[in-house]
């Protein structure tokens, strides 16, 4: 399979999995057009992806180790009169930095683990498989003290004699997770790179909904909201049944907040009369009241301070919006994580005679000089492919932008924890936790916390996904947070606080920053960003549809796919199978497969 | 047996499932489920709950998962925890907030104090909710409404706990009249004249008498009345003891009539009983006060809340009905005001608690005078609290009617209610003393509505000016011939 030449023929290629490309992709094939899409990488969804355990791993040691050099062939020969190359890049080059890993899990299966395990390692020096190999590091020496009062907790553990000295209410009978646990249930997590919630009334549902991609996943709602208040987590009441059950709100700000909500959804007057001034003004006068404008300010409309009323009104609107839609939250949160979003608009467009290679790049573009357009790309393998449109992840371009834009990074903390940071009644939470600005960190934090039944986590762990603006490494920016709101050797006073198991921590490229359209690029190529820091979707699935309507003016972008009954499976078709790719999502395309051409039943 | 049922269950589920709101799904499922060999409750339990986590009003559900709970045998506690839940999802639903109201009085029953008045032991199950529970569903009910002032189905469930138990049954009052011969009772609910067990005893002798209601209108009546043989008491010089018992409660009431009086009787008050406050304990009224601050601090915030409104109004009535007697009026026009479509409810409700008020007042002065004008009165009640009133005056209101329940004022002497609207005079109908009567200015058009007044026999002084009926020909014979006994009258 592997051997075999892919046509030489498309309307659309596109290299990188990510969101915005899936959905193009699923859009472009949806109306009939040719396309291929291909990703450099061993599996899908970029950036937005999902791993298991061990993939995780592997991953880091692929970043650590850096990419494999590329050979430098020239692909001159292939060229025709008038055209010129563009070469591509490695798209994993600049995007991801800073890896860092700690465990705190002891390495074996032990009752009264000796001394947590500590593992530290700067960029390019992962040692994960690091069994035996201890270190004995100055932190460790610093952290004795609290790693001392770690020790007792598990100590009590094993003799019930002397109630709870750090552990939580549930945790007596729990048995310590250690780090081969983790790795022999790996494949019951599904970790994802980025951190992402779907508003319940946002473009992203609505276009799963328009589109039946919605049929291929599942989504859990997100239970709670929670933010983090001098030092305390406390829930936020958003729904009607919130305020209603709250406990910290007295039955005067509960009026207070359910009239401010059901007010602000209607616009008034006087929302223009603060157009110029902040949002957190417009919630000073309104009366409210200190905590409630918190709630409000980062919890609900989650933005700053600063934000211009116009636009704080518009977040909280849009949460609102969402509210009650699905339940009583107004985010999803996709079962087996964010990775399979991307993967479900790949589906649709293999559905749709779209044709899938993962560990397949393209090397460069070939474009006419004087129409200054891309006529064809030449793939990995040398062959020339021509195609009427590039869509392309912008980390292909690499150098190319960002020679002119400042990168900006976001920083991100994955952990796995023993228990949830707020212990409710149920085990299984799904929390949506704001952290504002200035309580521990420099930039805002959101913070999801995924329970075990959205199957990214083994039973008995909680996966605890964080997400800030950088303003130095993800380690400098998050790691104080994190010895505050869980146990870890470092933290300082015992608590029942949730215990981090292990962590990752790692910054990424903020694909927010402006894109690199018209830096003498070909015109029909188009230029998709990699995930940013916002809880939306909504840059995505916005530029998605702007390429699509670049790419196909006239076209309808993702009309609903007929049901697979209605559709006609044209047994003659002679078009050669799609390329399938062994890797490890293989199963997942296997609709592809190269005799069902469908066709709408019209 | 147990498969042929158990597949005519899951048959059931599927119906429910296309129509979960059939009739006859749910009776056949509780008529299988009741002959069940070995049935599994906690899966008809998951299935109620199921349904009402689609449809949590549902009252086909609702009715066939009180049977489960019956026959299962589902503590009370684990009920309310049930009831919890549903509010807590959905504080809307009155069916939840109801189906509360059925288990506390269960769970936290309300410890029994007997008030030193009461001549009779309570009925088997009080109603009521112990003071403490009641406090904490005070609050939660507050969270309700400051959440949602607009939704009622807080606010109801909030009066249900505000409001009084029904009052014990007993016998209220007795009035005997020496010269009328004469035996009125006043009962704390109507009964039925025919079907009550009472039994009068005079002097150690019981007697055959005949009860009847005060008016043949109705056969209930919180009054009612009897006539003695001639010649049992009509001698001024004896002295005579009446005992009314009422069988059928084991309760009974003593008069006694004593040498030279021509009338006596014996009776609890509307104050003595605390008819129209609160039944909390002195300690805790407090809490109503607290109550009352935090529902008025809504009020401030939500102006023109009409369930506020009245809240506070029921409140206030709960603590002293007539200390806040100007606010409560103040809180009336308003709720006239913001909510039109029911300001005759209103009206009438403002009534009931002005004549509660000036019930209150008449017996803590001690009189027999009843006198309410000038205030809008669009209807009577609480009229057997009146029994032993001897001068009424109703002027200057909105009154249309004296109804039935009026005949049970039987010591009524005089009667004033100029300036109305009357046109029905049914109520005044055998009252034995009434003399006077002055209806100025009212609208009485015909001869036939006089006619009830004919059955008065003492009636000497009728003031009929300002009415249309004036105006017919013939008018003074008519009146002459119909009322005899009428002496002074005046069109």
């Amino acid at each position: 399979m592997a051997a075999e030449d892919l046509p030489s023929e498309f309307d659309v290629v596109i290299l990188g999995t990510g969101l915005a490309e899936s959905v193009v992709a699923a859009a472009c094939s949806r109306v009939g057009q040719r396309v291929l899409h291909l990703d450099r990488r061993s599996y899908y969804a970029a950036n937005w992806a999902s791993f298991t355990f061990n993939a995780l791993l592997t991953w880091i040691q692929e970043q650590q180790e850096g990419p494999q050099p590329e050979q430098g062939k020239d692909w001159s020969s292939l060229l025709n009169d008038g055209e010129e190359l563009i070469h591509l890049s490695n798209p994993d080059l600049d995007s991801i930095t800073n890896i860092q890993v700690v465990s705190y899990a002891s390495e074996e299966d032990e009752e009264v683990p000796d001394t947590a395990k500590e593992e530290t390692s700067a960029n390019s020096q992962l040692e994960v498989e690091s069994a035996g190999s201890r270190e004995e590091k100055s932190a460790e020496e610093e952290s004795a003290e609290a790693e001392g009062t770690n020790t007792k907790g598990e100590e009590t553990e094993v003799d019930q004699s002397h109630p709870g000295a750090s552990s939580g209410p549930s945790e007596p009978t729990r048995k310590k997770i250690s780090y081969a646990q983790l790795v022999k249930e790996g494949r019951r997590f599904n970790i994802d790179l980025v951190s992402k919630l779907l508003f319940s009334r946002g473009s992203l549902v609505d276009l799963l909904i328009r589109s039946n991609v919605s049929r291929y996943t599942e989504f859990k709602n997100v239970t709670r909201i929670l933010t983090y208040r001098h030092g305390n987590l406390q829930q936020v009441p958003c729904s009607r049944a919130d305020v209603f059950a709250s406990r910290q709100l007295s039955v005067v700000e509960k009026r207070k907040l359910m009239r401010f909500l059901t007010s602000c959804i209607e616009e008034t007057e006087m929302d223009h009369a603060y157009s110029s001034q902040p949002y957190s003004k417009y919630l000073q006068d309104q009366q409210l009241g200190e905590n409630l404008q918190h709630f409000l300010l980062h919890s609900i409309a989650m933005v700053t301070e600063d934000t211009p009323t116009e636009a704080g009104l518009a977040s909280t609107r849009h949460f609102l919006r969402s509210l009650g839609r699905y339940g009583n939250s107004p985010f999803l949160f996709p079962v087996y994580g964010l990775g399979e979003i991307p993967q479900c608009f790949c589906r649709m467009s293999a559905v749709f005679g779209g044709i899938y290679c993962l560990r397949h790049s393209v090397s460069c573009l070939i474009v006419d000089r004087d129409a200054n357009r891309c006529k064809a790309v030449i793939d990995s393998r040398g062959q020339r492919i021509s195609c009427s449109h590039f869509v392309v992840e912008d980390g292909y371009l690499g150098s190319r932008s960002s020679v002119t834009t400042p990168t900006r990074l976001l920083s991100r903390a994955i952990l796995i924890t023993d228990s949830s940071v707020l212990p409710g009644d149920s085990e299984q939470q799904v929390s949506m936790v704001t952290i504002p600005p200035g309580e521990v960190c420099q930039s805002a934090v959101k913070m999801v916390e995924l329970c075990s039944s959205t199957m990214t986590c083994m039973p008995g762990t909680y996966l605890v996904h964080l997400t800030c603006q950088s303003v130095g490494s993800a380690f400098e920016d998050l790691s104080q947070l994190v010895t505050k709101m869980f146990q870890t050797p470092e933290s300082q006073e015992p608590g029942g606080r949730p215990t981090v198991l292990w962590s990752l921590y790692f910054n990424m490229a903020d694909g927010s920053v402006p894109g690199v359209e018209g830096q003498g690029l070909p015109s029909n190529v188009h230029v998709c960003s990699g995930p940013e820091g916002s809880l939306d979707h909504e840059h995505s699935i916005k530029q998605a549809e702007l390429i699509f309507q670049r790419i196909l003016p006239e076209e309808e972008f993702c009309p609903p796919a007929p049901n697979p009954e209605d559709i006609i499976y044209d047994g003659e078709s002679p078009t050669p199978s799609a390329e399938e790719d062994s890797g490890k999502e293989a199963g997942q395309q296997e609709e592809s497969g190269g005799d069902l051409n469908p066709q709408l039943d019209e | 047996m147990q498969k042929i049922y158990e597949a005519e269950l899951s048959f059931l589920e599927a119906c429910l499932k296309v129509n979960p709101k059939s009739y006859g799904s749910w009776h056949h499922r509780g008529w299988v489920s009741a002959r069940l060999p070995r049935p599994d409750w906690a899966r008809e339990l998951s299935l109620c709950d199921r349904c009402l986590s689609l449809d949590d009003r549902n009252f086909h559900c609702w009715d066939y998962r009180r049977m489960v709970v019956k026959v299962s045998g589902v503590p009370v506690d684990q009920e309310l925890e049930f009831s919890d839940r549903l509010i807590g999802s959905n504080f809307s639903n009155y069916s939840s907030w109801h189906y509360r109201s059925t288990l506390l009085p269960v769970l936290h029953p309300q410890t029994r104090q007997e008030p030193p008045h009461a001549s009779s032991p309570r009925g088997p199950q009080s109603h009521r909710v112990c003071e403490e529970q009641l406090l904490k569903e005070y609050e939660l009910v507050q969270n309700a409404f400051f959440t949602d002032p607009n939704d009622q189905s807080a606010w109801f469930y909030y009066r249900w706990l505000l409001g009084r138990a029904e009052r014990e049954e007993t016998i209220s009052c007795v009035y005997v009249s020496r010269e009328d011969e004469r035996v009125a009772v006043a009962f704390s609910r109507p009964i039925n004249a025919r079907c009550v067990g009472l039994l009068l005893v005079l002097d150690g002798q019981p007697l055959r008498v005949e009860w009847r209601s005060v008016h043949p209108r109705f056969r209930h009546s919180p009054v009612l009345i009897c006539d003695l043989p001639p010649g049992t008491i009509n001698d001024v010089t004896n002295e005579h003891n009446l005992t009314v018992h009422w069988t059928g409660n084991h309760t009974h009431r003593d008069c006694a009539l004593y040498t030279g009086r021509v009338e006596s009787w014996c009776r609890d008050t509307a104050t003595d009983q605390e008819l129209f406050r609160s039944e909390l304990s002195v300690e805790k009224t407090s809490v109503l006060q607290s109550e009352l601050q935090s529902v008025k601090q809504l009020q401030e915030l939500e102006p023109l809340n009409k369930w506020c409104l009245l809240t506070i109004i029921l409140l206030m009535r709960a603590l002293d009905p007539l200390g806040y007697e100007k606010e409560t009026l103040a809180h009336f026009q308003t709720l006239k005001e913001v909510d039109s479509m029911r300001s005759e409810y209103y009206s009438d409700l403002c009534c009931k608690f002005m004549i509660e008020n000036t019930i209150l007042k008449m017996e803590y002065a001690e009189v027999r005078v009843f006198s309410i004008t000038d205030r809008n009165l669009t209807s009577l009640c609480h009229l057997d609290q009146l029994l032993l009133v001897t001068h009424i005056n109703l002027s200057s209101n909105r009154l249309q009617r004296l109804p039935p329940q009026f005949a049970m004022l039987q010591c009524l002497e005089v009667l004033e209610a100029d300036n109305n609207f009357l046109e029905n005079l049914e109520g005044v109908y055998h009252l034995p003393r009434l003399q006077e009567v002055s209806l100025k200015n009212n609208k009485i058009s015909t001869l036939t509505d006089l006619q009830p007044l004919a059955s008065c026999p003492e009636l000497k002084r009728l003031d009929l000016r300002g009415n249309p009926v004036t105006q017919a020909a013939s008018v003074e014979s008519d009146l002459a011939e119909l009322l005899p006994s009428v002496t002074d009258l005046l069109l």
